[in-house]
C-alpha cells in the first residue's frame, strides 16, 4: 500500500526524522490559511500517488498569497496521470545547500532490507543506480537493523561536514527503525536536504507497507486512500480478489496468478488486449468451499459486467474459466481446445 | 527417481484440522502419500481422515518419524509454524500459507540459513513426485511418472505447463513450485543442482515471472554448471510496471524485473525460452534429441514400461524418427 507524502512524513516524524513542517489542505482558502501560518514562500505539493510529481506540474514554489491562489487553484482539482488531485500539502520552502538521496528497500536475492545512499538527491535514483553505481552505496540491514559504525559509513558517503554526519547517521539509523517497525517495503527520503542554516530535513517522503503486514498494522491500514484507486480494484480487494485493471478489451477471469499473466500475454500474443489483470485465488483457498468461490467467480463477474459493453461480451462467459477457453477456441496454453 | 520428495516421505501436516489442512489432507492421501501425523496446538488426540493429530510436532515426529512437514495455517501464524518444525528436526518443510509478512520471511530466511532443513515456499502449490508421492495441492490427476523436472513460481501455470507435457507423452521425475513471494526458502538454483544431481531427471523445465532477479541468477546457473537441457518459459510479459501481479513477488520495479529482460538472459545463456506454454513440449523434445539416448529413454517413457537400460540398444534408435513423423 502506498502512503502519500504527508503521510510517510507522519510516520516520519514520529519516528523523529526532522521533517519540515506542514499543512493538508483541500481548498485554496486553506492553503492560504497554511501558508498565512508558515510565512512566503511556501511549496505547494500535490498529494498524489505517483512519481515525477514536480516533472508533471504538480509541485509549485509560490512566494505571494496571489501566486498561491492562482497554483493551488490549477493544481487542486488537476489530472495527474490519470489521477485527479484533491490534497495539496503546504510547506515552507527550504533553503537548501546540499541534497542527497536515502533509501530502505528490501534485496531479494540477499532475503535482507538494504539501505541505499547516494549524493546526488532530488533525482530518479534507479537511473543513478544504472549510470553511476559509484555514486549509490548499499548496506545491508540485517536483524541487528542498522549499526551505528554502518551509519557512519553512509553518512561520511553523503557529506564531508563531520557535524552534519552526525545528524544524517543518526537519521539513517531512524530511516532503518521505521521501515522494520512499519513492516515497510519501501522507505524513502529523496532529497534528503542539507539547508543552509545547517539542518538537515527529509524534504520528501514516500513509504510503501507490506500489504501482507496491514493486519497487524491498523492504523496504517486506515491510511488508504480510497480515492486515489480505481473503484474497480478497490471492490476487487475488498473481495478478496486480486486485480489490475489495463487498457484492452478483453476480459481475464483466471485462478491463480501466473496463470492469469501468462494468459495476458497469450491474449497479446494472438493479436488481442487484456482489459484486466484477474487472479479469482488458486494456491490454498480451495475447490474445498464452492459457497466461497462462487461468490468469488460472482463478484469477479459482477466486476467485469459493471465495465463497458465491449467487455461484458466477453466477461459473461469468462468466470467458468474452462468452459469459456473451450468456447473461445484459446486455451490457457495456446490457440488450441483443451482436450 | 526424483527430487525431495519420493516414497520415503512421511508427511506431517500443520494446520491439518482447519479448512485447507483437512481437504489437501485428503488430496495427499488419496494420491498415495503417507501423511503420518498432523498438528493443531490445543487438539492433540483427535484425527483428521484418520490421521492422529498432535499438540506439538516434536511430539508427532517423535511418535510417527514424520520427515516431512507441509504447513496450512493462516498467514499470521506461519512463521512460528516454520520456526516448529525446523527446530524439529523435520528437513523438508513445505509451506502454502499465502500473504505472510515480508519482515517474518526476513527472519526465518536469517533463521534457516547454515541451519539443516530445507524451506519450499511459502505461498507455494508444493511438490508431487508422480506415482511415488505428492506434498501440497497440485493435483494429481494431471501428472504422470517420468523424466521432465519442473520447476516453477507459480502454481496454476505450473499446472497447465504439466498437463501440456503429459499430453505429449513427457513424464515428470519431480514438480515443484517455489512460491509467488519476494522471499522464499528454495529458489529457481537450489532445485537446478537438485535435479542435476538426480539420475531420473533427464530435462528441465523452468517457469518463471515478472519481479526480483531469480531467474537471472539461474540463467547464469545453467550455462555454468548445468548439463541437463533446460527450457524457460518466462510469465507477465504484458505486465504494466509498479503493479503487482497477484504474487507478492510478482512486480515490475524500477525497469528491472521484466519477462523481456528475463527472457533475453537465458536467451542468451543459451536455453530455450518458450514464447507459450504450448511451446514448451516441443522444446524438450528438441532440447532432448542430440543426447540420443536419454530422448530416446523419455520418448519411450510414452508408450511401455518397459524395463530399464533395453533403450539404449541401436534398434530402438531407429524408431525416433518414425515418432517424430507422426
Amino acid at each position: 500500500m502506498n502512503l502519500h507524502e504527508f503521510q510517510s512524513k507522519d510516520l516520519f516524524r514520529t519516528a523523529g526524522i526532522p521533517v519540515p513542517p506542514g499543512d493538508v489542505a483541500t481548498t485554496v482558502e486553506g492553503a492560504l490559511a497554511s501558508a498565512g501560518g508558515f510565512g512566503y514562500p511556501v511549496v505547494v505539493k500535490a498529494q498524489v500517488l505517483i512519481g515525477g510529481r514536480g516533472k508533471a506540474g504538480g509541485v509549485k514554489v509560490v512566494r505571494t498569497p496571489e501566486e498561491l491562489s492562482r497554483e493551488a487553484g490549477r493544481i487542486l482539482g488537476m489530472n495527474l496521470r490519470g489521477l485527479k488531485v484533491s490534497r495539496v500539502l503546504i510547506t515552507p520552502s527550504a533553503e537548501i545547500a546540499r541534497e542527497y538521496y536515502a533509501g530502505m528497500v528490501l534485496d531479494r536475492r540477499n532475503e535482507l532490507p538494504v539501505l541505499m545512499v547516494s549524493p546526488e538527491g532530488g533525482i530518479d535514483i534507479e537511473e543513478v543506480a544504472r549510470e553511476r553505481p559509484e555514486k549509490l552505496l548499499k548496506i545491508p540491514v540485517d536483524l541487528r537493523g542498522l549499526p551505528h559504525y554502518r551509519a557512519r559509513a553512509a553518512a561520511r558517503f553523503l557529506d564531508k561536514d563531520p557535524a552534519i554526519q552526525k545528524k544524517i547517521a543518526s537519521i539513517l539509523r531512524l530511516l532503518a527503525g521505521v521501515y522494520r517497525e512499519r513492516d515497510a517495503s519501501l522507505a524513502e527520503i529523496n532529497p534528503l536536504v542539507v539547508t543552509k542554516g545547517g539542518e538537515v530535513l527529509a524534504l520528501d517522503a514516500k513509504v510503501v507497507i507490506d500489504d501482507s503486514a496491514l493486519d497487524r498494522h491498523p492504523d496504517l491500514a486506515a491510511m488508504r486512500d480510497l480515492s486515489a484507486e480505481d473503484p474497480d480494484e478497490i471492490e476487487a480487494r475488498e473481495r478478496g480478489l486480486s486485480y489490475v485493471k489495463l487498457d484492452g478489451s478483453i476480459g481475464c477471469v483466471v485462478n491463480g496468478a501466473g496463470l492469469a499473466m501468462a494468459t495476458m500475454d497469450l491474449i497479446q500474443f494472438h493479436g488481442g488486449k487484456p482489459a484486466n489483470f484477474l487472479d479469482i485465488g488458486g494456491s490454498s483457498n480451495p475447490e474445498s468451499d464452492p459457497a466461497h468461490r462462487n461468490e468469488r467467480e460472482g463478484s469477479a463477474r459482477a466486476s467485469l459486467e459493471a465495465r463497458d459493453d465491449r467487455l461484458e461480451r466477453h466477461g459473461r462467459s469468462g468466470p467458468r474459466g474452462h468452459r469459456a477457453r473451450g468456447g473461445g477456441g484459446m486455451s490457457a496454453a495456446g490457440a488450441e481446445k483443451p482436450a | 527417481m526424483s527430487v525431495l520428495i519420493g516414497r520415503a516421505t512421511r508427511v506431517l501436516v500443520q494446520g491439518i484440522t482447519g479448512r485447507d489442512g483437512a481437504f489437501h489432507t485428503r488430496g495427499m492421501l488419496d494420491y498415495g502419500t503417507k501423511v503420518v501425523a498432523g498438528v493443531t496446538p490445543g487438539k492433540g488426540g483427535e484425527k483428521v481422515h484418520s490421521v492422529p493429530v498432535f499438540d506439538s510436532v516434536e511430539e508427532a515426529v517423535a511418535r510417527t518419524g514424520a520427515n516431512c512437514s507441509v504447513i496450512y495455517v493462516p498467514a499470521a501464524l506461519a512463521q512460528d509454524a516454520i520456526y516448529e518444525a525446523v527446530d524439529s528436526g523435520i528437513p523438508l518443510v513445505v509451506c502454502i500459507s499465502e500473504g505472510i509478512p515480508v519482515r517474518d520471511m526476513v527472519e526465518v530466511a536469517a533463521y534457516m540459513r547454515g541451519r539443516h532443513g530445507r524451506l519450499v515456499g511459502p505461498n507455494c502449490p508444493g511438490l508431487i513426485s508422480p506415482g511415488q508421492s505428492k506434498v501440497g495441492i497440485m493435483p494429481g490427476s494431471i501428472v504422470k511418472p517420468g523424466k521432465v523436472g519442473v520447476v516453477s513460481r507459480s502454481g496454476t501455470l505450473t499446472y497447465e505447463v504439466v498437463w501440456q507435457l503429459t499430453r505429449a507423452g513427457l513424464g515428470q521425475s519431480t514438480c515443484i513450485g517455489i512460491g509467488g513471494d519476494p522471499i522464499v526458502g528454495t529458489r529457481f538454483a537450489d532445485m537446478l543442482a537438485l535435479y542435476e544431481q538426480d539420475p531420473g531427471t533427464e530435462a528441465i523445465v523452468l517457469i518463471g515471472e515478472i519481479g526480483g532477479s531469480d531467474e537471472e541468477d539461474a540463467a547464469l546457473l545453467i550455462k555454468r554448471s548445468i548439463t541437463k537441457p533446460v527450457v524457460a518459459f518466462v510469465a507477465g510479459q504484458t505486465a504494466p510496471p509498479g503493479k503487482r501481479m497477484g504474487h507478492a513477488g510478482a512486480i515490475v520495479s524500477g525497469g528491472s524485473g521484466t519477462a523481456q529482460e528475463k527472457m533475453a538472459r537465458f536467451q542468451g545463456a543459451g536455453i530455450p525460452v518458450a514464447k507459450t506454454p504450448s511451446e514448451i513440449p516441443g522444446l524438450i523434445l528438441a532440447a532432448l534429441r542430440p543426447k540420443r539416448k536419454s530422448g530416446l529413454k523419455l520418448l519411450r517413457g510414452r508408450r511401455t514400461k518397459a524395463p530399464k537400460g533395453k533403450s539404449k540398444t541401436p534398434q530402438r534408435a531407429s524408431k525416433l524418427p518414425r515418432r517424430r513423423a507422426r
